[in-house]
């Protein structure tokens, strides 16, 4: 049986009918549309559907959408909400730390959250923090020297005084995540 | 893969969960579901009835206990990795922590859940064992306290009833100056454990004066080995040090398996066994 649900999806509220066994990724993806997330191996282990809930990075493919009601959640869509790119995307791109890019959405949500409690990390660090995100083009080693370097970005704007995403100052959480998009810019 | 149907409840607090699972028939319950949601998903586990207890705030909190701690079953893998308290007084919580899983599975993931889950190749049981934490249960009949080194009874079963839920774990103090050491060898595409082990230590002027080891992934739970206790009084020298491990698994049905057969696994744990003891030593103050 269906019920209504409402998941704050990059800062919008969203009213989404759900069953109870409705896993998160699939709502994502097919209810609201945001491809980014993607499905890899479906079990767990891949990371490729990793998302944001309350700035946490989880497998969205391992979560119910109604155990998340309420809960903040964050897509790779949710980076960029006005088209500037995140430094941990600017990074990615800048280094090449893709190849076929399936992971990517994942690999940069995973270090997103990871950066946050860590904004200083060593390569090793790195490296295990994202032991949950696999690349099957076997890519890492410039997924790692994208993350050290969105993590020298951010340090950077931190000290600046600068927020993380958008170019000129408004905003000045240190607080990983863009700041708000205005509400009703949809999707 | 999708999980079959069920009716999904969010208890609020402890006497609404305790009420919808006592007496029903096809429920389970939920935390971080990062071990329920997967067996769902095969459809292994069809319940009826999903509790979800994620967000019952009496679940939640770690706080100092005297010269002990008090964990509570909702916390989370990351939330120990966070904790002062714990990282001043059980290193051996943070060592482990740091092993299970990945970011995102310790992100979710809780150990009362994974407590009550009991694989066998878990790694946090064998730390509660070597900590002799205590397992506090309640259910509508009332409240009750097992410890660690009762609550394990098989691969996946426990001593929890059907109307229990685990509230906390109470982590007594450790002996002053003792050393811990969790140490693993891992299967490296799952990351679960072939053989973990939990080693505490404390010395007194040279002579080791408590002398505790665990293991997990061995056999179809996470045991104490009772060989550890002749060390206390000994010097822990290599060859002591040899013969417990050496014989830590004496006794227990090892298990087999395509990633590491018995005999394999028999001697992988007198290494790891080894390296444990070695590491909790060498820490003990």
């Amino acid at each position: 049986m269906k019920r209504s649900v409402i998941l704050n999806v990059n800062r919008i509220a969203r009213t989404v009918e759900v069953e109870p066994r409705s896993l998160l990724v699939h709502v994502l993806r097919d209810d609201l549309n945001l491809t980014g997330t993607h499905i890899g191996c479906d079990t767990s282990q891949c990371g490729a559907c990793t998302v944001l809930i309350d700035g946490q990075a989880v497998k969205s493919c391992t979560q119910l959408a109604v155990q998340v009601e309420g809960m903040d959640i964050t897509t790779i869509e949710g980076l960029a909400p006005s088209g500037a790119l995140h430094p941990m995307q600017n990074a990615f791109w800048e280094k090449h730390g893709l190849q076929c890019g399936f992971c990517t959405p994942g690999m940069i949500m995973t270090a997103v959250d990871f950066l946050g409690s860590n904004p200083d990390p060593t390569d090793d660090e790195i490296r295990h923090a994202i032991e949950g995100n696999y690349c099957r083009c076997t890519g890492y080693q410039n997924i790692v020297l994208a993350i050290r370097t969105a993590a020298e970005v951010m340090r950077a704007q931190s000290a600046a005084g600068q927020p993380t995403s958008e170019p000129a100052g408004e905003s000045t959480q240190r607080s990983p995540l863009p700041a708000a998009e205005p509400a009703g810019a949809g999707v | 893969m999708i999980p079959t149907s069920f009716e999904y409840v969010r208890a609020g607090s402890m006497r609404e969960a305790l009420a919808a699972i006592a007496g029903a028939e096809g429920v389970k319950v939920i935390a971080g579901g990062h071990s329920l949601l997967p067996v769902m998903k095969f459809r292994l586990a069809q319940p009826a009835r999903l509790i979800d207890i994620s967000r019952i705030a009496e679940l939640k909190g770690i706080t100092p206990r005297g010269k002990g701690a008090r964990i509570g079953a909702g916390v989370t893998y990351r939330e120990i990795l966070e904790s002062e308290i714990l990282q001043e007084r059980f290193p051996i919580l943070h060592e482990v922590t740091h092993t299970i899983g990945d970011l995102q599975v310790r992100n979710r993931g809780t150990i009362g859940g994974s407590l009550a889950h009991a694989d066998p190749a878990s790694d946090m049981p064998s730390v509660m064992l070597a900590l002799d934490a205590t397992i506090n249960l309640r259910s509508k009949r009332g409240k009750r306290a097992v410890r660690a080194r009762e609550f394990f009874k098989g691969a996946f079963v426990t001593e929890l009833a059907e109307d229990e839920l685990i509230t906390d774990i109470i982590v007594p103090s450790l002996p002053p100056g003792a050393g811990t050491s969790y140490t693993s060898f891992e299967q490296a595409a799952s990351g679960y454990a072939i053989v973990g082990a939990s080693a505490v230590i404390a010395r007194k002027r040279g002579t080791i004066s408590h002398a505790v080891l665990a293991l997990n992934g061995v056999g179809e739970m996470a045991f104490l080995v009772p060989g550890a206790d002749s060390l206390v009084g000994a010097r822990g020298e290599a060859a002591e040090l040899d013969r417990v491990a050496g014989g830590a698994a004496d006794g227990i049905e090892i298990t087999g398996d395509i990633h590491a057969p018995a005999d394999y696994r028999r001697h992988l744990t007198a290494v790891i066994a080894r390296r444990a003891l070695d590491t909790a030593l060498q820490r003990a103050r």
